[in-house]
């Protein structure tokens, strides 16, 4: 935009004039070179984002792939290698293809088939996340299906005060919930045939019961919710496929 | 030393002490309280910062002779974006976990205050070198600002150190130290021992000069 030498000092209505334009007109740089300067920054930096993005692509992707093992590994401690899965909304499982930030199909939910070392399936992996105390609480649960339960759990992420409600990965009162929390399905394998429910602390009285860490309710309450969602919208699927999964194609 | 170098000095010690950008001019306070829980943290983020401030406040004094005036702050906000860019994928690509604990505040290195300030304030009437030695200073007394609060606040709020457990297992961490109120008390702290030392700096010199 190139300013007029001299601002028009007639004004109408309510405005006051401008102040200041006693002082000389200061010099005005023509509209081309601002672009022309502009431009050829943006153009500099465009280059150096691209550098930086293709030079760190491997590492990140890489660097993501060590953290999902890591997750998996730690909720079901015999497995040595992952396959990652798709639960198809209209049933069915694929395996997925394109790792990473590849968009998966609406309604489909990820999870993770476990291998040990000799290809057997060891167990299920899958994330869930609800709304903590600070911030959605994101975590990773593995699932047996010869027991039909949940065998351990890790957080993948979480603002949960330090302290309190961060005592949901250390507390070992709490971790006991998850050596074996049933999570059977219905017979109709529609549902789950008890909702996974996170009760007051000391009130735990049967095996889908999360026994809450005192005065870190909500975040507890979190992790049962967490698990549930993700359960009824995973097992059904699942379930009727495991056989498809036995062993690593 | 030979007056220019001396210089040199002078322009990299301003930012590490007489101008520090946390202590002295109480700059970007909002990365300084938020991502201080650890000493780790509090590094990282520093180097972070550092980084960016260097890089640039050497493009835009490489650049200061083409950039009309009027354009000026939107260039420098599109160089300090790259810079910044450059240092999140840097940052995934060393540790997510480091990535996921600093969370929104790499993104909002482009905001800090100190950055912009050094490049409309010192880069853009000075020669690549200058500028970037000048940033240098700033950046680590950032970077020491970042640790002091940092080193601090993890020793109190859990016991321990980059990590590693210092008082045993029978310590029983001040909590409130890693938590958001921490982080005024311990700047507050520092604050206060910084404006005692100049106090009596200057006390001295008054003392001195009537002597004399």
């Amino acid at each position: 935009m190139t300013k007029p030498a001299n601002p028009p000092v007639v004004v109408s209505g309510c405005h006051p004039a401008p102040a200041g334009s006693a002082s000389p007109p200061p010099q005005v740089t023509p509209t081309t070179a601002m672009i022309r300067t502009m431009g050829l920054v943006s153009a500099i930096c465009g280059l150096i984002i691209v550098g930086a993005y293709q030079s760190t692509y491997d590492a990140v992707a890489a660097n993501k792939r060590i953290a999902t093992e890591r997750a998996v590994f730690k909720v079901i401690p015999a497995a040595k290698s992952i396959v990652e899965y798709l639960a198809l909304p209209a049933g069915g499982i694929e395996p997925r293809v394109g790792a990473g930030d590849t968009p998966i199909a609406p309604g489909a939910v990820k999870f993770f088939a476990a291998y040990d070392e000799r290809g057997q399936l060891a167990g299920i992996a899958a994330e869930g996340a609800a709304k903590g105390y600070a911030d959605t609480v994101r975590i990773m649960f593995g699932y047996s299906p010869s027991c039909q339960c949940v065998v351990g759990i890790g957080v993948v992420a979480m603002r949960e005060t330090p302290g309190i409600g961060d005592k949901i990965i250390t507390d070992k009162d709490f971790l006991a919930n998850f050596k074996a929390l049933d999570a059977k399905l219905s017979a109709d394998l529609a549902t789950l045939a008890n909702e996974v429910k996170t009760v007051k602390h000391g009130t735990k009285a049967n095996p889908w019961q999360i026994d809450a860490i005192a005065g870190a309710t909500i975040t507890s309450r979190a992790v049962g919710k967490a698990i549930n969602d993700s359960a009824q919208a995973l097992l059904p699927r699942l379930v009727p496929n495991l056989d498809k999964l036995a062993s690593k194609s | 030393m030979n007056p220019a170098t001396t210089k040199t000095w002078d322009e990299f010690m301003e930012g590490v002490w007489r101008q520090n950008p946390v202590f002295v001019m109480v700059l970007g306070m909002c990365p300084t309280l938020a991502v201080t829980v650890s000493a780790v943290n509090a590094l990282s983020m520093g180097l972070a910062t550092l980084f960016v401030l260097v890089c640039s406040c050497g493009l835009v004094s490489m650049m200061r002779k083409i950039v009309p005036k009027e354009v000026r702050i939107a260039i420098y906000i599109v160089i300090i974006a790259t810079f910044v860019t450059v240092v999140d994928y840097a940052i995934q690509a060393i540790s997510l976990a480091l990535y996921d604990a600093l969370g929104a505040f790499i993104q909002l290195i482009v905001v800090n205050c100190i950055i912009l300030g050094r490049a409309e304030a010192h880069a853009a009437k000075n020669p690549p070198l200058p500028a970037m030695v000048n940033a240098t200073g700033m950046g680590i007394g950032f970077v020491i600002g970042l640790f002091a609060l940092g080193a601090v606040r993890e020793i109190l709020g859990a016991g321990s150190l980059f990590g590693v457990s210092l008082f045993g297992p029978d310590f029983q961490p001040w909590v409130i130290m890693v938590l958001p109120p921490g982080g005024f008390f311990v700047l507050g702290g520092w604050l206060l021992l910084f404006s005692w030392i100049e106090r009596r700096k200057q006390r001295r010199l008054t003392e001195a000069t009537q002597n004399a």
